[in-house]
């Protein structure tokens, strides 16, 4: 497990670590915490010439308050995010996801930009921010520029940073007062998820004014189920409304088929999850 | 128990250290990793390999270019088959289980052909390891792919050969059959009764593939400097490997030392002489370099052997009551491309264990070993006896569904009465002791078995989403290998025995000796707390030395749960010996008639007097020769060989409750309970550990591992991303008790523990998600139970699907998700 010969260099500054990705070209990567990249290299799935560490780039680090919306550097660790009180506060749903994302080691070690510009389709992260219409600052040569959640993901792997360009933060509107539950389905617990569901329902009384559910490892990207979300709307919080919403979780998704499930299984999980993750979000 | 009581304490009467939960002397450095694993030790003038392996399961190398290898930085040679045939040697088997196995030679590298995807090709040997795995990179080679043997039931019907040259794939038939062998009646004959009159159960059951997936991963250094050579290797079976490199390398068995230093665990992965082994041992010859190789963790997943994968078709046949009337055995059992260490012989170990604790008047055992082109496979953690126990402790239960009444109840209509023991069962092992009743009582008790069952009722008439499920399995199993002259009978290459030294120091210190080779279990506490006992000596002053073969000459290592039935008895003995050449010295000290002594507390007294004197004074007067009586050498130092005269019997119920959640298909592990018979229990704390861990292996091959090929002979299973070993996180607390008949064959009264776990509780969990899909007509599910299996139980009827065809993850669309409706990005 020794990966091929790469430069490496740590810069300390966002506009740093921009020109050493112009000079290094498509043959240049970015390590944001190394939870998917050393495994890549260490099995030479991958050999880029020149590995550009962000990990000393303090800016990059923390939360902060941006009145209706918080924002998230990309080179905070999924346990600085899990702690951080702004996200406890307005963020729930993070919370909900990154408490059952991987393991401790991970959770120390991986960073929020990081997983979500990996873009990994199981990736625990994805569904949330893609729920909670989070938007993303993309950095360049040419300046910084913000894309929504909606757009963000591409494919498998695959987002609209390009080369040359950062993932700097991520600003996530505020979500105070919702509810939120993040049910995801594994065999065992380090699994990345067969499927997993993001859900934040806003209620009023026994009543479902809003809901934001996300979906994990259902496509090549997250997916956002926007027709469970419309039917949900003004349900009340009962198992029987919110099963006949679900029921729509699985439309437009494209599963995949490996040891752990078919897609026709996954879709299946999927609805049930959907239904367990609102009802545990709307407190039902 | 008092019998045993006597015994155990030897001739000390002082504080017990048998019994007591000392800690492990080990586990410091073992958890810490400072310690001596084999990738730690670091050599002046060090050479590094990486291998270059087949990415094809089966192909013809046409062509291996070097050249930009071998000129690649600090590359010192790069090796490949053709170039080495002459001296790389072979690996061996040696257990030919019949005299015409066919059976493919196995070269370290392969020379014109490879066999499983994962097999060495070429050698790259450089300054550094990063330099070898750099040059690996540039080795080109060229091949012919052929047709694979994959599927073990095809690969039986020979429709592709896994080697053309043999004309086969049938490797071996192995038959044991209690007429011929006049342990029992004809099993034809029972079946064809229990056909008209009583109860046939025919069922096939699939032991999937499985990988041991030991903490540490393989490592072998060689230093070839010195007038030995010396192999470090992360081996269970030093001792075996030294006489192996020997017999098929031509260097003298003397010209070659063996460590095992720190072995970060085996579970019978590391029961084997590999090519790795091998091949290290040859370029360090070649070089006259040290040189070192570790395997990565994909590597080990590939190329390491594999376990269990059998077919196992099953005929029980019975009267109407429920009584067991016969009991035949048709195996397919898949040997992966090469006929391995003992790899044929690992279903032949189970052969005697399929009856179980049952009284069968008539057993037929059948065995085809069948060769394809996957990894070998070998032992791995209970070797043959835990396919054996899944299949009859499976079918009891099939039988009490068959009948509407209590699996326990079954079981107990049919099993040996504790009154009955010592008894001879149908496949001709005499059983020496054991308390099925007691066992099963005590696991109910603490299970709680009448309250989960009113439970398990209630959530039915509800119909709970939630369903119930409870698993019993009442095991047990042959450990302690072996005696030599069943070996012998059974065509096994070696013996069963076990050796031990005693030294005792000048300073009263004692120095202990074992051919056993532990690999995480604990011999260095237990063997001290055996000696401290035996020798009236404190723990802490006995130091247990292992796994050197220039300290631990002789000595048949460490699988099988053989280690304290088989060593620990070796040890007592030599123990007592020690005792014996201090007697006449402390009667010539104490000037009294050795008939007048009395050894007690690590001392010799005199009857009737206070006169007396102590082992470690004994030890020094030996030192000093200065007082000896006339005639005896001044020594105490003593060791001995022990050959056992039985296998052992320890054994277990277990009883397993799962909750189902039928929406998914997922399952909850709701309470474990496991009472277990192991004889005298040495070190508790010990004991325990065994259990548990077993259990965790024994659970993982019931709901998670499985070594999963695609159809053109990919190992798909090749990262921990896929191959689910389960961690402490996936498990529950277990509820452990004990049942204590000790063992009648050794003088401590042990049985083994290393296995047991993991033989009895694969099927306590498969039977208890069985159980809870009863109400859903579901009648098996194949391991590893997986929730979309479980699921598909439920809703479709499926559930017994073979993995295969989802080996290869994919998407049903080339396209991202649909963005138009309903879920879009």
């Amino acid at each position: 497990m020794i990966p091929a010969q790469f430069e490496y260099v740590a810069p300390t500054t966002v506009e740093d670590a921009l020109a050493a990705l112009a000079e290094g070209g498509e043959d240049a990567k970015v390590l944001a915490g190394g939870q998917s990249l050393l495994p890549v290299l260490r099995m030479r799935l991958n050999a880029p010439s020149l590995v550009v560490d962000l990990g000393r780039i303090e800016s990059l680090r923390g939360v902060r308050d941006d009145g209706d919306a918080i924002v998230i550097g990309a080179m905070t660790t999924h346990s600085e995010v899990f702690h951080d009180p702004l996200v406890n506060e307005h963020a729930t749903l993070l919370v909900k996801a990154i408490e059952q994302l991987a393991d401790p080691q991970v959770r120390h070690r991986g960073t929020f930009g990081g997983a979500l510009a990996h873009a990994d389709p199981a990736g625990d992260l994805g569904a949330p921010v893609l729920a909670m219409g989070a938007t993303f600052t993309i950095a360049g040569a040419g300046g910084s520029r913000t894309v929504a959640a909606d757009d963000f993901f591409q494919g498998l792997l695959t987002t609209v940073i390009e080369d040359g360009e950062l993932l700097t933060e991520v600003r996530v509107p505020k979500f105070t007062g919702w509810g939120a539950h993040y049910e995801k389905f594994v065999r065992v617990h380090h699994q990345w998820p067969i499927v997993a569901v993001a859900a934040a329902v806003r209620t009023e009384g026994g009543t479902i004014a809003e809901a934001r559910v996300g979906l994990t490892n259902m496509g090549l990207t997250p997916l956002r189920a926007r027709s469970v979300e419309a039917a949900l709307a003004g349900q009340p919080a009962t198992d029987e409304a919110v099963r006949a919403a679900a029921a729509s979780a699985t439309e437009g998704t494209h599963p995949p088929s490996d040891l752990n499930g078919d897609a026709d299984y996954r879709r299946h999980v999927a609805t049930v999850l959907t239904r367990r993750a609102v009802l545990a979000a709307a407190g039902a | 128990m008092t019998v045993t009581d006597e015994v155990s304490t030897g001739s000390t009467g002082g504080p017990r250290e048998v019994g007591s939960a000392r800690r492990r002397k080990e586990d410091q450095r073992l958890i810490t990793g400072r310690t001596k694993w084999t990738d730690n030790i670091q050599l002046p003038g060090m050479l590094h390999i990486a291998m270059v392996r087949s990415p094809f399961a089966h192909a013809r190398i046409t062509h291996i270019d070097t050249s930009a290898a071998k000129s690649a930085p600090n590359v010192v040679t790069v090796l490949t088959g053709q170039e080495v045939s002459e001296e790389q040697g072979v690996l061996a088997n040696a257990w030919p289980i019949t005299p015409d196995q066919v059976a493919p030679v196995h070269p370290p590298i392969a020379v014109d052909r490879v066999t499983f995807a994962g097999e060495v090709v070429a050698v790259v040997v450089a300054r550094s390891a990063a330099e070898a795995r750099d040059a690996a990179e540039l080795v080109d080679v060229d091949y012919d792919e052929l047709p694979a043997a994959l599927d073990l039931k095809e690969a039986a019907e020979d429709k592709v050969l896994a080697h053309p040259d043999l004309g086969t794939n049938k490797s071996a038939l192995w038959v044991f059959d209690s007429a011929e062998a006049g342990t029992g009646g004809a099993v034809d004959e029972a079946i064809d009764k229990a056909r008209t009159d009583g109860i046939v159960l025919e069922r096939e059951y699939r032991q999937q593939r499985l990988i041991p997936a030991f903490m540490e991963p393989r490592s072998v250094v060689v230093d070839p400097t010195g007038e030995q050579i010396t192999m470090w290797s992360a081996t269970q079976i030093p001792h075996i490997l030294r006489y192996l490199l020997a017999a098929t390398t031509g260097v003298s068995e003397s010209k070659i030392r063996v460590i095992a230093p720190d072995v970060g665990g085996g579970f019978g992965g590391k029961l084997q002489s590999t090519p790795e082994e091998w091949i290290t041992f040859l370029a360090a010859r070649r070089t006259g370099r040290p040189v070192k190789y570790t395997e990565t963790r994909s590597e080990s997943l590939m190329a390491a052997h594999h376990g269990r994968d059998q077919w196992q078709r099953l005929t029980l046949a019975a009267t109407k009551d429920g009584t067991v009337t016969g009991l035949k055995v048709d195996l397919l059992a898949d040997l992966g491309s090469y006929v391995s260490l003992v790899g044929g012989g690992v279903p032949v170990l189970g052969a005697f264990m399929f009856n179980a604790i049952y009284k069968f008047p008539a057993y037929q055992f059948k065995v085809q070993t069948v060769l394809t082109n996957k990894a070998w496979t070998d032992a791995y953690r209970g070797a043959g006896r835990p396919e054996a126990t899944f299949a009859i402790e499976r079918l009891m239960d099939e039988l009490a569904h068959e009948l509407g009444v209590d699996p326990l109840e079954i079981r107990e209509k049919n099993w040996i009465k504790h009154e009955e023991f010592p008894f001879t069962t149908v496949a001709g092992l005499e059983y020496d002791t054991g308390n099925y009743e007691q066992a099963t009582a005590e696991a109910k008790r603490i299970f709680g078995y009448d309250e989960l069952r009113a439970e398990q009722q209630r959530r039915r008439e509800a119909n709970d989403p939630v369903q119930l499920g409870i698993g019993v399995s009442t095991f047990t199993e042959m450990c302690g290998l072996a005696p030599s002259r069943v070996l012998g009978q059974l065509s096994y290459g070696a013996g069963g025995w076990e050796h031990a030294s005693v030294r005792m120091l000048p300073t009263g210190k004692v120095e202990v000796i074992t051919g056993a080779s532990a690999h995480g279990q604990g011999h260095e506490t237990a063997w001290s707390q055996i000696v401290a006992d035996r020798l009236g000596v404190a723990f802490e002053d006995v130091e247990v030395l292992h796994g050197d073969t220039q300290i631990s000459h002789k000595g048949l290592d460490t699988y099988g749960s053989r280690s304290l039935v088989v060593g620990g008895e070796a040890l007592v003995k030599a123990a007592d010996k020690v005792i014996e050449k201090a007697r006449p010295i402390a009667a010539h000290l104490l000037e009294a008639s050795v008939d007048d002594l009395e050894f007690k507390d690590g001392s010799f007294g005199v009857r009737g007097t206070d006169k007396g004197i102590a082992m470690a004074d004994l030890a020094a007067a030996a030192f000093t020769g200065h007082n000896l009586p006339d005639g005896v050498e001044p020594t105490l130092d003593s060791d001995a060989t022990y050959d056992p005269v039985n296998f052992s019997y320890p054994h277990g119920t277990h009883l397993c409750a799962v909750e189902i959640d039928t929406e998914t298909g997922g399952l909850t592990m709701r309470k474990y309970t496991a009472v277990d018979d192991v004889g005298t229990i040495v070190n508790p704390l010990i004991v325990e550990g065994q259990l548990h861990g077993g259990l965790v292996q024994g659970i993982a091959q019931a709901l998670f591992e499985e070594a999963v090929y695609d159809d053109s002979g990919t190992l798909v299973s090749a990262s921990f991303v896929d191959y689910l070993v389960p961690t402490a996180a996936d498990t529950i607390s277990f509820d452990l008790g004990t049942s204590v008949t000790p063992s009648t064959t050794n003088s401590l009264g042990t049985k083994g523990v290393g296995e047991a776990g993991t033989i009895a509780s694969t099927p306590a969990v498969v039977n208890a998600v069985v159980d809870a899909l009863r109400p859903f007509g579901v009648s098996d599910v194949r391991m590893p139970c997986t929730p979309e299996r479980i699921w598909k139980a439920i809703h479709t009827g499926g559930g017994t699907e073979p993995t295969e065809k989802d080996a290869m993850p994919h998407f049903d669309e080339n396209d991202v998700a649909d963005r138009t409706d309903g879920a879009s990005a």
